[in-house]
Parts: C-alpha cells; structure tokens; sequence
C-alpha cells in the first residue's frame, strides 16, 4: 500500500504546515493587541523639554517641578553643602558617578553643570519612590547625617548630589536629566544644549 | 416535574452532574475546621464578582473622576458604601482563607500524589489571586493605590536588558497615569476575572478526579463498600452542604461584623493614605501595601540588591509551586510525620507572619536584620525539607480515617 502512506504523509505534511502558518499567523496576530499598550503618541508628545525659572530658587531652597509626570528637583546649594560634598567620600556606593545615571557633561562630584544648581530626577533607583528633601543635620536619619535626599520606602539615603550610600536597597545614583542653561535664569530640562 | 427533568436529561445530563459532583461525590467523612475555606473561598469569590460588578456600575476607570466617583459611590448612591465596603473587605478575607486554605494542604500534605496538579491550579488561582487584588488596589486612584502600583511596577525595571521598556509598556507611559489605570481597570474586572474562573473550575474538576484529602492523609478509595462507595466516605450532598453552610453562616456573621463597624480595620484593609487623592510629585512618608502582600515584601526589602530582592520575591511564591516535589515523605498528614517536620512547618508559618509585620513597619536596622532572619527561614523550610523528607522517620498510618480529633 505504498500509495496510501504516501497520501498518508502528504496528509501529515500538510497537517504539519498548517499547525505552523497557523501558528506563526497567531503570533503575529498578537503584535497589534500587545502595541495598544504601549505609550501612545499623545503620550510621547507629553514629553517634551520643559523651561524653569530658577531665579526665585534662593540658596538652601528647593523645587520641584514636573517633567514627564515625574518630579524634577532643583536644589540651589549654599558653599557648606557644597563643602560637604567635596568631603568624605568614604559612605557613598559610587562617589565618581562611574554609573552612567547622569549626562556627560554633569559627571563629576558635585553631579550638575554649575556646581550651585543640582538638578535631579526626584526618583528612587529602587523602586520609583520620591525621596524627601532633609537638609541639615538630623537625628532620625543617623548620627552622621549631613543633608541629602532620604527615601520614606524603604530607607535609601543619598548625598546632596543624590550620590547612593553603600549598603542601601537603592544601587546606584539619583538620576539626572538632560539639562542646559539657556541664560543665568531660565533652565531647559528634558534636552541637551547640543540637540 | 420528573417528566420535565427527563425530559431536559435527554438533552443535557443535569441530574448525572448532580449525582457525580453532589449527592454521590464522597467526601472523607473525617473533615475538619481547615476543611470550611474551600467552599468559602468560592462563596467570597461570587461575592467579589457580584459586588464588583455593582461597583462598575458607578465607578469611572479615569484618573481625573476615579477618587471622586469611588466618594460618590461612598456618599451619594444608595447603600453604596455596603457594595463598595463589602467589596473591599471581600479582598482581605479572600486572602485570610487562601492562606489558611494554602496551610491546611500544607498539614495534611494535600499537594501530594495524586494531587500535584489540583495543587499548581491552586498555586495559580493564588499568584492570579495576587495581580488581581493589586490591579483592583489601584482603582480608587488614592496615594497608596498610586505609589503602591509605582513600587510594584518598578519590580519590573529591575529585570536586566528588557526591564524598563517592560515597565514602560506595562504603564503606558512614563509613570502612572490615566493609561495606567485604564488598563488596570480593563484586567481588573474582565481578564483576570475570566482566567479565575477558568483556573478555578480546573482546580475543582481535578479535585473531583481525585477526591478530597483529609486530616489523616488516608486515601479513602483504597477501601470500598461492596456498592463501590468508599467506606470512610460520605455523599458531599446533604453532608457538607450542611457543614459548609453552617461554615458560611459563622464566616459571614464575622464578615459583616467588619464590614459594618470596621471596614478600614484600623487601616489594615484600607490604608490610611489611601483617603488623600494619588499625588505623583509627593510620596506619602511611609509604603506599605496591603497586609496580604506585606510578607512577600519583607523578602524584597531584606535583600540589600534591586535586582536580588525582586527574585528573591518572585523566588518566594514559585517555590511553594514545588511543594510536591519537594516534600518527598510518602506520610501525607503532619499527624503522623517526624518531629522535624513539625518544627519545620512552625518556624516557616512563624517566619511568615514575622515577615508580614516587618512589611508592614518602616525600615529600621533591626527589623531589617529580623526580616533577612526570616528570610533566611522561609527559604530554609524548603531546602531541609527536601534533605530530611526523603528518609523521615514517620509513624504508622492507619488504614481507615480516624474520628477522634
């Protein structure tokens, strides 16, 4: 009956054929219901660059402001905050901004273009949480604190230049956004002056 | 009426179903208290799906109205507040009987051969059971919904390469938002509540295939009466009908009692935060989630690393979905299973419940030490007994069910 396993396996073939047009159909099929859930275009427009004024912002005082519907900080820091940073370094998980949480142009100790204006992404790196701004000294956040950013989640503790402490839930650096100065008041955030 | 009723068991066999599922399905006639949480667990799931759809009725799925409509169902539409409440306060007590459901096959060794599968559908019902509350905690769009859902969903960006645009197409934008809740609104009240039912209904089907446990652990169809009725078994119809509906009346009167005088439970059930409207530039001081998810997040903050504690949670909840194979003890029940098994099983319930509090508790450098001990402990219940299973020294297992405790 060789006539018959051969229908037999053309019959397999075909069986076999369809099971896998069929299948990969399917899976393609998948791809327009799996992309109604990502950001939508009025979505990705909401993103745009936003401009700060930064002249109302005294040393020692802070904003925020929203970007992206997340919180960006803007923190003018005094010369002793400023000296405090320079400091010891021993505390902190990465001191040099090694990991790539910050432009080029704002890897450096004091994390920011001019050294006075911090400007963060008032996001944890742990879980999303916002941190809370606690500058000065504080009994509650330890003995040695000196100011910085504190997480209420889960405990992480970041320097005035949103620098990890080691040993934090929270693995690496506050992140800062793209940002440039378009004069001595007026801060873009959201671009790089290049672009 | 028996004509009518032949008539339809020509068309669809009714009466057969009735026969293999209620009046002649034999239950071991030896259940006790921890056997009250199954038919309950279906009872409050009804419970979620009726009320739930009630709250549908006037709750809007938009970030701008979500927290107002869910006052204006609180405030202004008749009994309301008892719909919403009852709604609310189903999801705390679904979780209570899981979990003592989830122990009482822990005992009795419920997972074993032959009911590896009825235990993964169950495990799946749980971890289903999980996304659906937290979708579900999200909706009345307060700041504990929100920064809630924030925590969670940045599980995700912590797994390597893929993890923020996984996170980004979860949320449906940059953060939270109306996307979001859309989203959650849509899993919340249709798919997940779909792929319940479906995992459910394989949960009991496989139960039924293989029938019920028991306090002994002694598998009654070894031992039939001459009409192929297990000896030790009684029909589930009228018996634990019965039983269970005296069960219902008690969980019920306790139910309401919450549910009229205490439905916050002391911010328990409803957190305190969740009272002010979603905030997305202001974290409220302290995070916690819901008290049934508090020892899962216990483990992820004990882990001093983003991407350690995410798997070390995840880790957490798989690991009880191997329970059959990890407990290798032919000896079903706790009744008659070694002193190591007992400690076992105490230390893990113990660590539990300690990591349930220390969820709850702002991080402190002693909890946090207490939690990474409990951690330590609720894995190593798995791990030992793996090792001391295999040769476990048990006692003798009688041949028919006992009555006596």
């Amino acid at each position: 009956m060789t006539e018959n396993s051969n229908s037999q396996k053309r019959r397999k073939f075909l069986t076999n054929l369809t099971k896998v047009v069929g299948g990969v159909g399917g899976i393609f099929a998948l791809i327009p219901f799996l992309s109604t859930m990502s950001p939508s275009e009025k979505t990705k427009m909401a993103g745009a660059p936003i401009e700060i004024d930064i002249s109302a912002i005294t040393p020692g005082t802070f904003k925020i402001v929203e970007w992206r519907g997340k919180p960006v900080w803007v923190v003018h820091r005094t010369p002793e905050m400023l000296d405090i940073i320079s400091k010891d370094v021993n505390y902190l998980a990465d001191p040099e901004s090694n990991n790539e949480q910050q432009p080029e142009y704002a890897q450096n100790k004091y994390r920011s273009v001019k050294p006075e204006f911090l400007v963060l992404l008032g996001v944890c790196t742990h879980l999303g949480c916002s941190p809370l701004y606690k500058p000065g000294e504080n009994k509650d956040l330890g003995l040695d604190w000196k100011g910085g950013f504190f997480c209420p989640c889960h405990g992480s503790k970041f320097d005035l230049s949103g620098r990890v402490f080691k040993g934090m839930p929270a693995g690496t650096n506050l992140e800062v956004p793209p940002y440039y100065f378009a004069s001595d008041t007026k801060l873009i955030v959201g671009e790089d002056r290049a672009s | 009426m028996s004509k009518f009723v032949a008539w339809i068991d020509e068309r669809l066999p009714v009466s057969k179903f009735v026969k293999n599922h209620l009046s002649e399905y034999y239950a071991p006639k030896n259940f006790n208290f921890f056997y009250f949480f199954g038919s309950l667990a279906l009872f409050v799931f009804i419970m979620q799906i009726v009320t739930g759809i009630f709250l549908t009725i006037n709750y809007k799925p938009d970030a701008e109205s979500a927290f107002a409509s869910v006052e204006y169902i609180m405030r202004d539409v008749e009994w309301g507040w008892l719909i919403r409440y009852m709604h609310s306060t189903g999801a705390s007590f679904f979780f209570i009987i899981i979990y003592l459901h989830m122990l009482r096959a822990l005992m009795y060794g419920s997972y074993k051969k032959p009911r590896e599968l009825l235990w993964l559908f169950g495990m799946f019902i749980f971890v289903l059971l999980m996304a659906e509350a937290f979708m579900g905690y999200l909706l009345p769009w307060g700041q504990m919904s929100y920064w809630g859902a924030q925590v969670i969903i940045s599980l995700f960006g912590a797994i390597p390469f893929i993890g923020e645009s996984l996170a980004l197409w979860i949320r449906g934008d940059y953060v939270i938002s109306d996307a979001t809740l859309n989203r959650f609104f849509a899993f919340h009240v249709i798919a997940l509540p779909l792929l319940l039912f479906g995992v459910i209904y394989l949960h009991i089907a496989a139960l039924h295939t293989v029938g019920s446990n028991n306090p002994d652990g002694v598998e009654i169809k070894a031992n039939k009466n001459p009409d192929g009725s297990p000896v030790d078994g009684i029909p589930f119809h009228p018996y634990y009908t019965v039983k269970d509906i005296f069960g219902l009346a008690v969980f019920l009167t306790i139910f309401m009692f919450v549910v009229f005088f205490m439905p916050e439970f002391g911010g328990f059930f409803l957190e305190k935060d969740n009272f002010v409207p979603a905030d997305p530039l202001k974290t409220p001081e302290h995070i916690v989630p819901v008290w049934y998810f508090t020892p899962f997040y216990a483990i992820l903050r004990a882990i001093p690393d983003k991407l350690g504690g995410v798997i070390a949670m995840g880790l957490a909840i798989f690991v009880l979905f191997l329970m059959p194979w990890i407990d290798r003890c032919k000896v079903k029940s706790i009744r008659y299973r070694s002193l190591t098994f007992k400690v076992l099983l105490t230390s893990f319930v113990v660590s539990f419940i300690g990591l349930g509090y220390i969820g709850m508790q702002a991080p402190t450098p002693i909890l946090t030490a207490l939690g990474r001990l409990f951690t330590f402990i609720y894995f190593a219940f798995f791990v030992v007994l793996y090792f001391t299973s295999k040769n476990e020294k048990t006692k003798p297992v009688p041949e028919r069910v006992t009555m006596h405790g």
